[in-house]
């Protein structure tokens, strides 16, 4: 409500500002912009930066540090056996307020002291909220006062706009970094706190998986174990079905568009390809899951083979069948790069179309082709939904396509869908499981870009 | 090659007859032998081209086809037609269940025991008492009259009027009682069995009941996780875009950030979902299945794409104009808002509708931070609980009810349609704006 409200009133000023700067510019020459050392409009931005930006710095940094302070306050008044304690007793007091707070019950009967709090907590946001209101709409009033105060004949307007301009460029380039920096700190902060309970070895070389954690100590089968083996396997058969499928026939369909297909026929086949590369891969999965299993299954059967109904061998084709238009693509580029004269050279010394392509193409290309093998590998791997869907939940160790395996992105998601705590080393595993994932997957594109980036420039 | 040389060159060279022309080595039988195996290998060799390309082409129709031929069918819903009278003393304590239930065994007189009249209630969904609450609701005038209403059946009905149930199977192995057969033959033999359009399919949120389930609320979710998505990576994809190509000096740091934009480009996509996780709602203490988490993750994940479209585009303006605009004295930055951002705008914008389509298909992170919760309610705002289309289907994929598996695919039709669209305004905006210099 008080956030909405303080949109529109910042929206408002910084039009009006821009308005007031922009006439108040051309009157103080009395009309004669030419003595203006920027054009009026540049006058109305400044003054509307001067409304609106320092209004939504601090905007910014209030909802940033508002529920954390809120809280520590609503804290720091408890009594002091509640908030001493080990770390999870206490996030599930600061979960308490939080649910208490929104008026979701907690489940289970709440402490009187625990629902003071809550309304304390409540209380203390609403009051925040609304100073955050004042605050916000005066600091943007007085701002556009201030800017309106410098304008003048000799204002350098543009310059300064252009400085804030740049700086917001900047910025925007910088969130690219930002997101892979919070990609690394996450999965390595989640991954050690995993490490620090399960140790790297026995999760990187142990050949059992389940991820069970004791709720008591007495239980039966209390000791989970976490050897990732048997996933790094399956993902490794699955992703070799997958390549057997995408690598010839992607390569083969992209030497046939770039060499033989006529125009016409092109025209045709680029765009079915590139529907092929656009369904979701949520689709593929229901494809994989219903049609391509039973499928897979029945003609197992029919040849008296035992076939597992989530087999590794229907998840990979499917896989395989979506990397085709990835593969295709990326090969048809690195054909075309090749340059025409090598070619017509095999031509003149009298090879056929298919010897040409075979003994000169494909082997001045051959780089390329690599470099794209290896982003397909690293797309399978990374894939999730058709796996989730059509591969299997046990961690089998086995290189029988026709049994149900398990990959590291299905043990990924189901570890994490559904309402879980977030410190349990079964959860915490999935953090283990994703940096492996990631390193992986950055090796095989870092050297793959790299293979590209060399080849474009040894053709250009 | 070189082989391919030396081959030739050795086909020559041992000719036995030294009167013999060229011409006649040429004619000669082994050189003819070649020349067939030859060309055979490049029959062979183009007709292996072609096979890829079939089989591509076979899997696609494949996917389609077993997805319409599954989906086709949930466009239709079954209804039953009742005369019900609105006691209005029933209306009171809205109990609209029993109105409906004499309604229907009035059109069964002959059914009077207990196992008979539970077969008969089974017939309706259990939805169908709000249908007619909602009805009353709307116009409380109604009370107290008789009125014929078209009421939701029950799923299984639902699929035997569309065959899904095959007859001539033994009862036990059929999945559905011979009673209640009977029971929906005796309505479709007096009309009161019939199929209309499902618009509870489009209206509706989530739900146990097959029938009572639809996309509404899904598709009300990605439209407002696909908006903060856009209202944020589209603005900071063109800005990064604008300044790495047309302001960053090349030295290390910009090509550190250039590396590192290929890279996340094919990072996959679980990553950005588990960034999400750890950093959205384990630190920032953002509510979980929120449409603004999502769309906060789907903007970092098609930040890249953008980024990459967007420079190819800006490259593309040739270099004359923005020298002609410097040229009258244009400051750097006018340059490139004036001139040529907008030039470029066309390749932008296309390259962003083909990343908001990728997020739109994007399921995996939205798994991570729950947006696979059951959710009945659509989401009005964006921190409401709410799901998207993709992780609906993958929620009803799992579903074991026959009805939800033609549900998934009338969904995944859907979704199809609205990318094939979004990618054909993509194709259609390049082929129009496109501007070779």
């Amino acid at each position: 409500m008080q956030l909405t409200l303080l949109a529109l009133i910042l929206a408002l000023l910084t039009v009006i500002g821009f308005m007031i700067g922009r006439s108040r510019a051309a009157a103080s020459v009395g009309g004669r912009v030419a003595e203006l050392h920027s054009v009026p409009s540049y006058h109305g931005v400044y003054v509307a930066l001067w409304a609106g930006l320092p209004a939504l710095l601090l905007f910014v940094a209030w909802t940033a540090s508002e529920g954390w302070l809120a809280m520590q306050l609503v804290l720091s008044a408890l009594p002091e056996r509640l908030t001493t304690g080990d770390g999870q007793s206490v996030a599930l007091l600061k979960a308490d307020i939080l649910n208490l707070a929104r008026g979701i019950s907690t489940g289970r009967e709440a402490d009187p002291l625990v629902v003071g709090a809550a309304r304390r907590y409540a209380a203390l946001r609403d009051l925040a909220g609304w100073s955050l209101l004042a605050v916000g709409a005066s600091l943007a009033v007085a701002g556009l006062a201030w800017g309106r105060h410098r304008i003048g004949p000799d204002l350098r307007a543009r310059p300064a706009v252009e400085r804030v301009v740049r700086v917001a460029l900047v910025v925007c380039s910088l969130v690219a970094i930002l997101t892979t920096v919070g990609i690394v700190l996450s999965l390595l902060f989640e991954a050690l706190r995993f490490f620090s309970v399960v140790s790297p070895l026995d999760f990187l070389f142990g050949t059992h998986w389940s991820p069970q954690m004791a709720m008591r100590a007495d239980q039966v089968g209390s000791s989970g174990s976490f050897g990732a083996i048997p996933l790094f396997a399956g993902t490794l058969l699955i992703t070799v079905i997958a390549m057997a499928v995408a690598v010839p026939v992607g390569l083969m369909a992209a030497i046939y568009m770039s060499e033989y297909a006529g125009r016409g026929v092109r025209t045709w086949l680029k765009p079915a390809l590139e529907i092929l590369a656009g369904i979701p891969t949520v689709v593929y999965g229901f494809f994989a899951a219903l049609t391509m299993a039973p499928f897979v299954r029945s003609v197992g059967e029919a040849v008296g083979l035992d076939v597992s109904s989530e087999s590794a061998l229907a998840a990979g084709i499917v896989m395989g069948v979506m990397i085709i238009p990835f593969v295709s693509s990326l090969s048809d580029d690195v054909i075309n790069a090749v340059p025409q004269s090598l070619r017509d050279g095999s031509y003149g010394l009298g090879a056929t179309k298919s010897e040409t392509i075979k003994q000169v193409v494909l082997p001045a290309a051959l780089p390329g082709i690599v470099a794209a093998v290896m982003l397909a590998v690293s797309r399978a791997i990374g894939e999730t939904m058709i796996v989730t869907m059509a591969s299997g939940l046990t961690a089998n160790m086995t290189a029988n396509p026709l049994q149900a395996v398990t990959t590291v992105t299905t043990q990924i998601a189901t570890l994490l869908v559904g309402d879980q705590e977030f410190d349990s080393p079964k959860t915490l595993s999935a953090f283990g499981l994703g940096l492996v994932l990631f390193l992986v997957t950055l090796c095989l594109n870092m050297v793959a870009l790299r293979v590209v980036r060399t080849y474009r420039e040894k053709y250009d | 090659m070189t082989d391919l040389v030396e081959r030739d060159a050795a086909a020559v060279t041992p000719s036995p007859a030294p009167s013999a022309s060229p011409k006649s080595r040429l004619r000669s039988e082994a050189f003819a032998r070649r020349l067939r195996a030859r060309h055979a290998a490049e029959r062979r060799f183009r007709l292996a081209g072609a096979a890829a390309v079939a089989l591509a082409a076979l899997m696609l129709v494949l996917l389609l086809g077993s997805i319409v031929a599954k989906g086709a069918s949930a466009f239709l819903e079954a209804r039953i037609r009742l005369e019900v009278t609105l006691d209005p003393a029933e209306v009171a304590d809205r109990n609209y269940t029993a109105l409906l239930r004499r309604a229907l065994y009035a059109q069964f007189p002959q059914v009077t025991d207990r196992a008979g009249k539970r077969v008969l209630n089974d017939l309706l969904s259990s939805g169908a008492p709000y249908e007619l609450e909602a009805m009353v609701a709307k116009n409380p005038a109604l009370a107290g009259t008789t009125l014929t209403v078209w009421v939701r059946a029950d799923d299984q009905i639902d699929q035997l009027v569309k065959g899904a149930y095959r007859r001539d199977l033994p009862e036990s192995e059929r999945g559905i009682s011979d009673a209640r057969i009977a029971a929906a033959d005796a309505l479709l033999a007096s009309g009161a069995l019939a199929q209309g359009f499902n618009t509870t399919l489009f209206t509706a949120g989530d739900s146990r009941e097959p029938e009572q389930a639809g996309i509404g609320g899904a598709i009300a979710g990605s439209l407002l996780t696909l908006l903060v998505t856009m209202a944020l990576s589209v603005p900071t994809g063109i800005a990064a875009a604008v300044y790495l190509e047309e302001f960053a000096p090349k030295n290390r740091w910009t090509d550190l950030i250039e590396v590192n934009i290929n890279n996340l480009a094919a990072v996959p996509s679980i990553i950005f979902g588990l960034l999400g996780l750890a950093v959205f709602l384990g630190f920032f203490g953002m509510p979980r299945s929120a449409p603004l988490v999502g769309g906060l993750v789907m903007a970092l994940m098609t930040l890249p794409v953008i980024i990459i479209a967007s420079r190819v585009a800006l490259k593309a303006v040739p270099p004359s104009i923005r020298q002609a605009a410097l040229g009258i004295g244009a400051s750097p930055l006018q340059t490139v808002l004036h001139h040529v951002l907008p030039l470029a705008m066309p390749g932008i914008l296309t390259g962003t509708i083909i990343g908001m389509a990728r997020a739109l298909g994007e399921t995996a992170p939205l798994l991570m931070i729950g947006m696979v919760a059951f959710i009945v309610d659509v989401p009005h705002g964006l921190t409401d609980s709410a799901t998207v289309l993709p992780v609906q289907i993958y929620m009803w994929a799992d579903s074991p009810e026959r009805a939800f598996t033609e549900r998934t695919s009338v969904a995944i039709l859907i979704l199809l349609g609205v990318l094939i669209l979004l990618n054909g305004a993509a194709v259609i905006l390049r082929k129009i704006f496109e501007r070779r210099w």
